[in-house]
């Protein structure tokens, strides 16, 4: 059943920027933006939290879950560390995945050459 | 005269079909998170480690398979077909930090890779941080209250 709602939740998301893309003059840097926002205003009072509970993976892909941990580490790290942990916790959930796709495409980017 | 060179241009330029996009975008998009979860689902049964983790090690997998994909070549030729149902993904992150990588690395190590990989990804990061601290002191006043 989590499959099925993985399926629509994450199916939504990208139908929705796909017709955001086509009917105004929006450049795809423009969208990513824009939902990296929303799932960070959506944190605020915990609604991605619940939305993940239903949609599971479909949730945690599209790159609205970037901003909901962007936020949740944020204010964790105030409710631990107090105004500092503002600072010192925003970056913590998302390390993984910038420092993952930033070393992955330093190593590969010496190794393979640019396809036209 | 201006009006007519307008409506020849609106006739001449590509129609793009918004429904159809869209359509693709919600099936491939929801692919993606189907992939996401099978991916959870079984890094925390094989592994045997928390979802928390294994959420970790997922976005690491797609983070991985799409750099490799752009950079032996084919993952351009998706994201033109599929659009928003691998830009959205985290595919899209690491498709646009990998392609910018290789654009630049002729330019050296310093001035052209490091100084141009995040290009296009940094505006995802640095909207990302400021909008989760402007929301965070948000709740944070809303909390004292």
């Amino acid at each position: 059943m989590i499959y099925l709602n993985a399926f629509l939740f994450a199916g939504l998301v990208c139908a929705v920027a796909q017709i955001i893309l086509d009917t105004t003059k929006l450049t795809p840097g423009h969208i990513t933006v824009i939902f990296v926002v929303l799932g960070a205003f959506l944190d605020v009072f915990n609604i991605y939290d619940q939305i993940i509970l239903w949609a599971g993976g479909g949730a945690l892909v599209p790159i609205t879950s970037f901003g909901h941990n962007l936020t949740h580490g944020a204010i964790h790290g105030y409710n631990t560390e107090g105004v500092l942990g503002l600072f010192s916790g925003t970056l913590d959930l998302t390390a993984a995945g910038i420092s993952a796709a930033i070393i992955f495409a330093f190593f590969m980017s010496l190794v393979f050459e640019p396809k036209d | 005269m201006k009006q007519n060179y307008q409506e020849i241009v609106k006739k001449h330029s590509p129609k793009e079909n918004v429904l159809m996009n869209a359509v693709i975008a919600f099936i491939t998009g929801g692919l993606m998170g189907i992939v996401g979860q099978l991916l959870i689902d079984g890094y925390s049964s094989w592994f045997d480690i928390p979802t928390k983790e294994a959420t970790v090690c997922m976005l690491v997998t797609l983070i991985f398979f799409s750099c490799l994909f752009t950079s032996l070549g084919f993952f351009d030729k998706w994201v033109n077909f599929c659009k928003c149902g691998l830009i959205i993904p985290i595919t899209g992150f690491a498709h646009a930090t990998m392609s910018a990588a290789l654009e630049y690395r002729k330019e050296g190590l310093v001035t052209g890779i490091g100084a141009n990989m995040l290009k296009l990804s940094g505006a995802v990061i640095i909207f990302g941080v400021v909008s989760s601290f402007v929301f965070s002191l948000i709740r944070m006043v809303v909390g004292l209250i």
